[in-house]
């Protein structure tokens, strides 16, 4: 039962990053990204590793897919012309793609017929989101801490790398605005009856 | 930080029994072989796409994500824990690098009008 699962998600998997790389709209390449994700998600689950699972949804699909899908419609691209040279790659590519999965295959072949080892849960094993959070808030905690500062520099970066000031628009400006002082803005003005100003 | 350091949390796994089919299981093997095909695809896709670096940096992504299987697979077929926490890690820093690549994207796109990377000599000065 198991097989067959893994035997048809990882046939999505693999198809669905092929499609990744050679579909000719990049729109389209976000959102067989996102299937491939999804699926790769299902290949976890059926090992076991639940919250790894989630987590690739919440954060691949829900967070760098939509990001992807934002820029891709944002910039407005002539895509025909990206795609030019297409075929003088393609067989570069696939050489070097062919030579890269023999050598993969050689070590994994080597790796799994040397003697493979299959697991067995032990009763009373903790759930996996137990088993992550008590190595990753001990063992591991300066590791998490510094992956939330990546992600703090990185949000940090993409603001500042995109941010712009137009002289066109006009902006709340907060300091100026606290820092009016009452003879700035309000003048006693002695208007004779019938004048006016 | 006494608890339970040292020693290697099993990650909850299948009972033997389910993933057994016609005397072939799901052993380790499997998942490398998805994972080295999705390594190989990122890589093609980096070749074949040279001049959409939208297209490269998903690639790229594909890379991560085949990284990823692979170090969870290690993981629960070996019965440790940490593999998981570095491809928690990996995500991390996935994510962060797909947000300023795309970051640096629009920029160059705001300056230029237009993406083709193949050219791109501006920072020779």
């Amino acid at each position: 039962m198991a097989l067959i699962a893994f035997y048809i998600l990882s046939t999505i998997v693999v198809l669905s990053a092929l499609f990744v790389v050679a579909a000719r709209n990049p729109v389209h390449s976000v959102l067989w990204l996102i299937l491939a994700f999804f699926t790769s998600a299902g290949l976890l689950v059926l090992i076991g590793a639940e919250f790894l699972a989630m987590l690739l949804v919440v954060v691949y699909v829900g967070a760098v897919a939509v990001l992807f899908l934002f820029v891709v419609m944002m910039l407005d691209i002539d895509f025909v012309a990206l795609k030019q040279g297409f075929q003088n790659y393609l067989v570069v590519g696939a050489l070097i793609a062919l030579a890269l999965l023999a050598e993969i295959g050689i070590v994994a072949a080597a790796a799994t017929f040397g003697g493979g080892e299959t697991f067995n849960a032990s009763p009373g094993a903790p759930t996996n989101a137990e088993a992550l959070s008590r190595v990753l808030y001990t063992d591991y905690l300066l590791l998490f801490q510094m992956s939330g500062i990546v992600l703090l520099v990185a949000m940090m970066g993409a603001i500042v790398l995109t941010l712009r000031s137009r002289p066109s628009v006009k902006r709340q400006n907060i300091a100026e605005q606290t820092g009016r002082k009452r003879k700035d803005a309000v003048e006693l003005k002695d208007v004779r009856p019938g004048q006016g100003l | 930080m006494q608890s339970s350091s040292r020693t290697f949390v099993r990650a909850r796994a299948y009972e033997s029994g389910n993933l057994i089919m016609a005397g072939v299981e799901l052993t380790l093997g499997h998942y490398l072989a998805v994972s080295a095909a999705l390594f190989t695809i990122g890589v093609f896709g980096i070749f074949v796409n040279r001049k959409n670096i939208i297209v490269i940096l998903m690639s790229i992504e594909l890379i991560l994500l085949s990284v990823n299987i692979n170090l969870v697979a290690f993981s629960v077929f070996n019965g440790t824990i940490m593999g998981q926490v570095f491809a928690m890690i990996v995500l991390t820093v996935a994510a962060a690098e797909a947000a300023v690549g795309l970051a640096i994207l629009v920029v160059y796109f705001r300056n230029r009008g237009e993406i083709a990377v193949e050219d791109v000599n501006v920072l020779h000065g």
